[in-house]
């Protein structure tokens, strides 16, 4: 199956859910105009990163007109967007919801919350307990929010269960810009979305977001990544942009029959060793 | 390896060296971003002929238009002409507003009440009269005062709390000296300014340099290693460094520790400013 997926990179309002949600749906016209049929949105989008004490109020249930609103959206196209969810029992995630005709048709809760250096997660929200991938309409999909990228067992579980197209979505500071290179965190994003395209032999779409936040400039550089770590597109630095690229489960079937790898993976072993290793790390 | 290669190899490696091309664009779009943001479109700087703030004034006059960006020159009656000199050449080549104040009424009145004043407490008033100055004329033009203080300055506290340090945004503060050297040549500061020796202008003949007893090339090499790498005594050692410098350095950093924050409040409620009441400052921005 073809499709067009469109990556939304834009500069959310720091804690304005109600401006980020026009911002939203004017991104959400634009991908209908451009006839993709995935629109692929930051982690946050709804609400910015450095939310700290905010987290409680810009919150959404599931329930919430907000994402029902996008919900009655995804009728005419598929989305991924990052959010805070407010659980029923009052926890708080640092959440993307997959929508899909008219429904929410998954959610990924932030396993790996950052709480080192310049970032503190772990005091604002609950951290998530599950990889799953997941049927959409085109194809199977995963969603990993920043931080889990940084553990490959989080894409490595996410291939295993199937997917083709891994969907990532980043809050990513830009740091380190010495010498002659590019900055660090461009330079370690691109290496991130490659090998897993490659090793994986799946899609990876990249959705990071610009602007600043306290001083805290967002890099931007969202891509696409084909199944054989082909860059397919590219976005700007620093700049909002709306990124597009035509994706092909046949390209997914090529490069799964060049490099059989998730044929030969031994989930005996891996599953074995790991649990040798958790045994060990308990005595 | 022979020896030559070795040493162009460390020389392209140089962990100080930052790219231009990188971080032009990221303080210029710091400042457009974080200002614009807060519904104001004018900046306003003290300018003192110095490499610090003419590189805050540059990125100024780029990520606005010049026309937004109004320079204060603020000297005083021992104040070296060739400060002033050198501050107004690059505002006309900028084409920003200037307005020279002098601060000698503002502070003479009060050093003639203490005649035991020291260079240092003399030069820390000047400072803060100098921050009301800026802070003031921020008000009258609407604009927000942007900082001229490096990283290294910060980090050895080599600074006026509430004077020079004061702003309310800072684009060089994560870039050592060295690194706003780096910058200063590629976005065409004049060369006067470049070259000439760092001054705080305190008194006559002064030079940060000497000042400190160590030049800014090693202090940040060190502050690099300790702060950015964070390498251990050993291994700070081992790159060359002397046990004692290590050690003027290290004390320095945690001595002027409450310079870089905001003063302690005694915790009496269930939620306290800073300690359990936490938001950005580009709250609702």
């Amino acid at each position: 199956m073809d499709f067009k997926v469109g990556i939304a990179q834009i500069a959310p309002a720091l804690g304005d859910v109600q401006e980020n949600m026009k911002r939203i749906e004017r991104c959400i016209e634009r991908a209908l105009d451009e006839k993709t049929d995935l629109v692929v949105f930051p982690e946050l989008a709804l609400t910015g990163y450095t939310l700290k004490d905010m987290v409680p109020s810009v919150s959404l249930r599931l329930d919430s007109p907000e994402l029902k609103r996008l919900a009655d959206a995804s009728r005419r196209l598929s989305i991924a967007i990052g959010f805070v969810e407010e659980s029923p029992d009052y926890r708080f995630f640092n959440s993307a919801a997959y929508l899909e005709k008219g429904e929410i048709l998954h959610v990924h809760r932030k396993v790996y919350l950052p709480n080192y250096g310049m970032f503190e997660e772990n005091r604002d929200f609950a951290a998530g307990s599950r990889f799953r991938a997941f049927n959409a309409e085109f194809g199977r999909c995963g969603i990993l929010i920043c931080e889990d990228m940084w553990h490959p067992s989080a894409a490595y579980i996410i291939a295993q269960d199937g997917c083709d197209l891994l969907i990532a979505l980043s809050c990513s500071p830009a740091r380190g810009a010495q010498s002659d290179g590019d900055l660090y965190s461009a330079d370690a994003w691109q290496t991130l979305n490659r090998v897993y395209a490659h090793l994986f032999s799946q899609y990876v779409v990249y959705a990071n977001r610009v602007g600043y936040e306290d001083g805290v400039g967002y890099w931007g550089g969202s891509e696409a990544i084909g199944p054989d770590g082909s860059l397919i597109a590219r976005a700007k630095q620093f700049e909002e942009q709306f990124l597009t690229a035509e994706l092909s489960s046949e390209a997914v079937r090529r490069a799964r029959i060049a490099s059989p790898l998730l044929r030969d993976e031994r989930l005996d072993i891996t599953q074995r060793e790991l649990k040798r290793i958790d045994r060990e790390r308990q005595e | 390896m022979n020896a030559g290669a070795e040493s162009t190899r460390q020389e392209r490696d140089d962990p100080l060296l930052v790219n231009p091309q990188i971080v032009v664009p990221l303080l210029e779009g710091f400042i457009q971003d974080e200002i614009t943001k807060v519904g104001i479109s004018n900046v306003v700087l003290n300018l003192s002929g110095g490499i610090d703030s003419a590189v805050s004034c540059v990125l100024a006059a780029r990520a606005m238009s010049p026309e937004n960006v109004t320079a204060l020159m603020l000297p005083y009656k021992t104040s070296h002409p060739d400060s002033l000199g050198d501050a107004q050449t690059l505002a006309r080549q900028l084409g920003i507003r200037t307005m020279t104040i002098s601060v000698t009424e503002q502070v003479d009145p009060y050093f003639e009440k203490f005649p035991d004043m020291t260079p240092l407490r003399k030069a820390n008033k000047m400072a803060r009269e100098r921050m009301t100055i800026l802070y003031d004329q921020a008000s009258a033009l609407n604009a927000l005062p942007l900082g001229t203080s490096n990283k290294t300055e910060l980090l050895l506290g080599y600074g006026t709390i509430y004077g020079d340090m004061a702003s309310a945004l800072n684009p060089i503060g994560d870039l050592y000296k060295t690194q706003v050297w780096q910058i200063a040549r590629h976005i065409d500061v004049p060369e006067e300014i470049v070259s000439k020796k760092p001054t705080a202008d305190l008194w006559p003949g002064q030079t940060d340099e000497s000042e400190l007893g160590f030049t800014y090339e090693k202090a940040d090499r060190l502050l690099f290693h300790m702060i950015d790498r964070r390498s251990s005594r050993a291994e700070l050692e081992r790159l060359g460094f002397e046990p004692a410098f290590i050690q003027e350095i290290e004390n320095r950093v945690m001595r002027t520790q409450f310079k870089r924050r905001l003063p302690l409040i005694a915790k009496v409620s269930m939620r306290t400013i800073e300690s359990d009441f936490r938001y950005p400052r580009d709250w609702g921005r």
